[in-house]
């Protein structure tokens, strides 16, 4: 039985954490506005740039060719994942399930006799994998001095990921990031972004179709010129879709501390009730029944 | 007056520009073009350059645009640009480092492609581009 002393010191300690989670859940909800405004801001660029990307590479076909970041090197012996994770914890399985998603396709992978590269963008990522693939890390990208994620981020780790592929050290890459579906939900996404795959959204066909374009210079050379451009943009927003979804996975994770900090508050407050109503009867029978020894 | 276009100016981070313009002067890869209402659809890749609004509201606007291109179909003008700014905002130092981007571009692809002329003229005409278009904006490179 903890004495009223402890109760009150247990009240006490768990009413500051309390303001701790209530705070950084303010904060995260203001960063969550700013992260999804961004992302809302590069969508038509991503938009835009996917459904002509689409148009090219519906063009070009698979003709010989095409260059190998549309076509691939011909072989699918190695490769690269992108794991893209937040640089903080406290934010609820966010990071964890990312990993998770990433483990089990190097697994998958590794199985099959492929060879498996590991690129980390994000500490917790990197903390994540590191107990069963470090031996599969190739690099690291620290995003923890980037307050907001620009494109001069994404292109660097394009441009990362680009000189490994024309030096020929991988085959196939993937990007591992979370969806941001909506302040409760972000799906783990695993996308292809070497080769590159361009599908024409469902709707824009009849347009795609129905005007034909002169492109200045050929197709062939627009898309050389295009495609590393098209694998910043797919890193891009992936960097922003995870900018959002931290933040959304730390509020309701921040949420979620915070309400249940106020249960044990009132749990531990009630126990502190009891336990000094108990002492105050306790001394009431004491001198009650010394009076009636008298 | 012929009809108006619809023009937006998109940077990987933001919209930079969606007006109604008379005509636009796009920095193409193989050369700047004028593009207006009815013009037919292209698409066309850019080099750094100005990029030319007239029309669009309150008198010209000039942006500097870098690295995209553009589509042009006949009721819209689309400029996807990897850099985009209003060509008031460019300074000295922001025009310095694309400069050096360029020039360690060029080196890159020297040191890599030795025998391949290809990759190495693409990064000189990148860099002459560049340098010609500070000159142009009153911007020397050194």
């Amino acid at each position: 039985m903890p004495s009223l002393k402890d109760l009150k010191n247990r009240i006490e300690s768990v009413k500051s954490t309390r303001k701790i989670t209530k705070a950084m859940q303010m904060v995260a909800a203001a960063k969550l506005r700013r992260a999804q405004e961004s992302a809302e801001m590069a969508r038509p660029y991503a938009e835009r740039f996917n459904a002509v990307m689409a148009q090219l590479a519906a063009s070009v076909g698979d003709s010989e060719n095409a260059p190998p970041l549309l076509r691939g090197t011909g072989s699918d012996n190695v490769h690269l994942l992108i794991v893209m994770t937040a640089e903080r914890g406290l934010c609820g399985g966010f990071n964890a399930n990312i990993a998770k998603l990433a483990k089990a396709e190097a697994s998958k992978l590794l199985e099959q006799g492929k060879t498996v590269k590991i690129l980390t963008v994000g500490k917790k990522g990197r903390e994540a994998m590191k107990r069963d693939f470090s031996d599969h890390f190739i690099d690291h990208v620290d995003l923890s001095e980037v307050k907001y994620v620009g494109y001069a981020d994404a292109q660097s780790i394009a441009k990362n990921v680009l000189d490994r592929f024309d030096n020929g050290e991988f085959d196939v890459a993937q990007m591992f990031y979370s969806q941001f579906k909506n302040v409760m939900t972000q799906t783990p996404t695993a996308q292809q972004i070497i080769p590159a795959s361009y599908e024409t959204p469902e709707g824009e066909e009849a347009t795609a179709t129905g005007t034909v374009y002169d492109y200045e210079p050929d197709e062939e050379a627009i898309l050389a010129d295009l495609l590393p451009r098209g694998v910043a943009t797919a890193i891009f927003s992936g960097l922003l879709e995870n900018g959002a979804g931290e933040m959304g996975a730390r509020m309701t994770a921040m949420d979620n501390a915070t309400r249940n900090a106020g249960e044990m508050i009132d749990k531990l407050t009630v126990q502190y009730n009891r336990s000094r109503q108990a002492v105050i009867t306790n001394e009431l029978i004491e001198i009650i029944s010394g009076a009636e020894a008298l | 007056m012929a009809d108006k276009v619809q023009f937006d100016l998109v940077s990987p981070e933001r919209r930079v520009a969606s007006v109604e313009a008379d005509a636009i002067l796009i920095p193409g890869a193989e050369g700047d073009m004028t593009a207006m209402a009815e013009h037919a659809p292209t698409i066309t890749t850019l080099r750094p350059g100005i990029l030319k609004v007239t029309g669009g509201g309150e008198g010209d606007e000039e942006y500097i645009v870098t690295g995209g291109f553009a589509e042009i179909n006949g009721s819209a003008i689309t400029v996807l640009a990897e850099r985009a700014m209003p060509r008031g905002d460019m300074t000295r130092e922001h025009f310095q480092q694309m400069v050096k981007e360029a020039e360690d571009v060029l080196a890159k692809a020297k040191e890599t492609h030795v025998n391949e002329p290809g990759p190495v003229d693409d990064a000189a005409k990148l860099l002459s581009d560049m340098v010609a278009m500070g000159d142009e904006i009153g911007l020397s490179a050194y």
